[in-house]
């Protein structure tokens, strides 16, 4: 009885064991695809068959030699340029939002975490046009200024992460820290800041991640004028009918390097959101 | 009920438990909804009121200069000894004047029709030839009308704080003592009034980057702006509800209001599948990465969330490519001797099943991150007493698993669904909205959703005035979801209970 149980467990492990290695298979054989294709040697967008027959280096020089057309070794500083300021202004505005609300009690607060709620629900690109028009109007309709303020201009509405991780800091702390005379802004730096560092890592990364990966909005404000684009509207470019052709092996070595370091940092992030949220933050 | 009642129900019951709780939450949704928004007009009513009493009253107490401060900004400040607050008032005034005078009157003055000089041709009386004369530009009419507006509300916040400081100052400088210092002031910012130095700058970031533009397109959906009315060259003005009208008519041939019924079905139809099968399937997998007797977890669990740390544009073009007529899934195909299937162009079903179960691939990983601590609280003895039942692992599942989950994550689910509803880059990116055999859908192709659609309507047509309807619409439905599960999740989530 005892061995046939036994002998059913391993059968369903086994079970589990294949059935994880085939979906895991299903789940990245895009993407090993992606890189085996982006050193292909041979044919234009699709090849008949499924392993490239000759592998090559140039699909990946290309991309900072031939940069008449597809600029991108520029797309890429760009996206750095903006990845960098954007990270910069909304992590100090998220950072600022949620410790207000989560720390200091004032009249109107509950009204400002409601507005701030009801804003977050309208679809995003509603507002678009509008931004659009409004930065022509300021003149900065295709330059990288003009991103740096739309990624990071409505940044402190994300509060709600940070904002849970703030509340689960006891509160006693800042009760101690005010009776030894500090200010709000010097609980703030020196004891608050201190202590969240998984949620301040997490919530650099995002911001810094976030710019990579739109395309829309750059869509929109960049135009025509391609030497302002960054990775993932030029990347998209790449695949456009009469471009597809011609660059479509550096479409996919393209998509490699910037996938890359996304990836690493992703990776990273996870694990300091886990670390920030689902441990139920600093012990007092 | 907790989950021991719950589940002390026949499954049917269960059911109908759950209908009757998700039916009875949509009016208290949509009641919470309008009732807050209403609340909340009320209270801003309420708090002007206040604001104008005092106003009043510190008038006729006030002294002199008080007095004066009503009409020159900061002038009670300024000789109670509060030399920097003072000017800092009065520089507010002297900008809000210029300002309006050099150009808010210029757009305020049009804001009711939206101007009505249309751009013509005129004889040029010097050359003798037909020059072209601007007319009015309705969109920067409305645009900078509404920054106007915006402004003179909170200038007339700045105007009666002002007011409040000079009685204020009046009211120290008599009890003999000392007003503080602009020093003083400016430390108390970093302490008492510390709210407003983090605040002020995220809030007018917000305000001029996100409310403005917002509630400048809530008012396009109340004009006739659409592809036959685009400014410079032409005018367009207030229709009222007119644009609400055309979205509900449903009219013979291509009509906007057929487009929104199939549109809005279809997106339900999306936001339910893609919602429940990431969630049961990436349940099921979470499961068993986590299942005791399985080792390697943590090559497992990367294998999975790696597809999401990609970035979703590489991702979602690279399975574009490779879901092509000639892509190399039919390659494939064709090596096993089955023929080639046109995932996005032949019809509208194909596509569609297409887009759910590359959504699978997407939204799988986030279900295994988001669930697997949860799963992990299941208490124990559930299953052991089970096991001893002889209930297999499918049993199991079903009958303790998922409502178990469905039971704590309901919230979670609600928010998913919200997020799919609003789902963009998985339908552009992957199909643009083809196949678009449908010739009665306006500028929308079959798999399009409410919000690519809009999208559409702005980039491809210009109707700017139905986008802007179609996406007031999309936000009632989502805020009235969304309250459902900020209600579900109150009792559960009390802000101060960790202090």
């Amino acid at each position: 009885m005892i061995k046939s149980y036994k002998l059913q467990r391993t059968i369903a492990d086994v079970v589990i064991y294949v059935f994880l290695a085939v979906l895991g298979i299903i789940w990245v054989s895009p993407l090993i695809w992606l890189v085996f294709h982006s050193f292909r040697a041979e044919g234009g967008v699709t090849v008949p068959y499924v392993f490239p027959k000759e592998y090559t280096l140039d699909n990946y020089k290309l991309l900072f030699t031939n940069t008449d057309t597809f600029d991108y070794p520029r797309w890429f500083l760009n996206t750095f340029v903006v990845a960098v300021f954007s990270c910069i202004i909304s992590t100090l505005s998220v950072l600022m939002v949620s410790y207000t609300f989560s720390r200091l009690r004032f009249k109107s607060r509950k009204m400002f975490i409601n507005i701030g709620m009801v804003l977050g629900m309208f679809p995003g690109f509603m507002t678009m046009i509008a931004l659009y028009y409004l930065l022509k109007a300021m003149n900065l309709t295709q330059t990288l200024p003009a991103l740096v303020i739309c990624y990071s201009a409505g940044a402190g509405l994300g509060f709600a992460i940070s904002k849970g991780f703030f509340d689960t800091i006891p509160r006693a702390l800042d009760e101690a820290a005010t009776i030894d005379g500090a200010t709000r802004n010097q609980i703030f730096w020196k004891i608050i800041l201190p202590m969240s560092k998984p949620i301040l890592v997490y919530t650099i990364l995002t911001a810094f991640i976030g710019p990579w990966c739109d395309f829309i909005l750059v869509k929109i404000i960049m135009g025509d004028k391609r030497e302002n684009y960054t990775v993932a509207v030029g990347l998209q470019k790449m695949v456009d009918r009469e471009y597809k052709q011609a660059y479509f092996k550096q479409f996919l070595s393209g998509s490699v390097l910037v996938a890359i370091p996304i990836t690493i940092l992703f990776l990273k992030m996870q694990n300091y959101y886990v670390e920030g949220v689902t441990a139920g933050g600093v012990k007092g | 009920m907790t989950f021991i009642e719950y589940k002390s129900l026949t499954p049917s019951q269960q059911f109908a438990y759950k209908m009757k709780e998700f039916f009875a939450s949509i009016p208290v949704g949509l009641k919470g909804f309008f009732g807050g928004l209403l609340k909340g007009l009320k209270n801003l009513g309420v708090k002007f009121v206040e604001g104008l009493k005092g106003y009043g009253s510190r008038f006729s107490l006030g002294d002199m200069s008080t007095k004066i401060s009503y009409v020159v900004m900061g002038f009670g400040n300024f000789t109670r000894g509060q030399v920097g607050k003072g000017l800092a008032f009065l520089a507010a005034e002297i900008f809000y004047i210029l300002f309006m005078v050099n150009f808010g009157l210029i757009y305020l003055d049009k804001f009711d029709t939206l101007g009505n000089v249309q751009s013509h041709q005129e004889i040029n009386e010097v050359t003798g030839r037909p020059m072209m004369v601007p007319g009015d530009n309705s969109m920067l009419i409305l645009l900078y009308g509404t920054l106007a507006i915006l402004i003179t509300f909170v200038f007339i916040g700045v105007y009666v704080a002002n007011t409040a400081s000079a009685y204020e100052a009046e009211q120290t400088h008599k009890a003999g003592k000392k007003n503080l210092t602009l020093k003083e002031e400016l430390v108390d910012f970093l302490d008492g009034k510390y709210h407003v130095t983090l605040l002020s700058l995220p809030v007018l970031l917000i305000s001029v980057f996100t409310i403005l533009p917002l509630v400048f397109m809530i008012l396009i959906a109340f004009t006739n702006y659409d592809r036959a009315h685009v400014p410079p060259g032409n005018l367009f003005t207030w229709v009222g509800l007119q644009t609400f009208r055309d979205v509900f008519k449903v009219s013979e041939g291509a009509s906007k209001g057929y487009t929104f019924m199939e549109l809005t079905k279809w997106t339900i139809v999306w936001a339910i599948f893609a919602t429940f099968s990431n969630y049961i399937i990436g349940m099921i997998l979470a499961l068993m990465i986590n299942k005791k007797s399985i080792k390697f977890k943590t090559l497992w669990r990367t294998l999975f969330v790696i597809t999401i740390a990609v970035p979703q544009f590489v991702s979602l073009l690279l399975m574009q490519q490779i879901l092509q007529d000639d892509g190399v899934l039919n390659v494939i195909r064709g090596y096993m001797g089955l023929p080639a299937i046109s995932y996005f162009n032949s019809t509208a079903l194909v596509a569609r099943v297409t887009v759910i179960v590359i959504n699978m691939w997407v939204g799988v990983p986030y279900t295994i991150l988001q669930t697997s601590g949860i799963l992990m609280n299941i208490p124990e003895d559930l299953y052991e007493s089970a096991r001893i039942d002889g209930a297999t692992p499918v049993v199991q599942f079903f009958q303790i698993t998922l409502p178990y989950m469905l039971f704590v994550t309901t919230p979670y689910l609600i928010q998913t669904f919200v997020g799919n509803i609003n789902n963009f880059n998985v339908i552009y990116l992957l199909t643009n909205g083809g196949p678009n055999k449908d010739e009665k859908l306006y500028q929308a192709g079959q798999t399009d959703l409410l919000v690519t659609w809009l999208f559409k309507l702005t980039m491809d047509s210009n109707d700017y005035n139905t986008a802007a309807a179609v996406g007031i619409l999309v936000f009632i439905v989502c805020a009235t979801l969304s309250l459902i599960t900020f209600n579900m999740s109150k009792s559960s989530r009390n802000e101060e209970e960790f202090s």
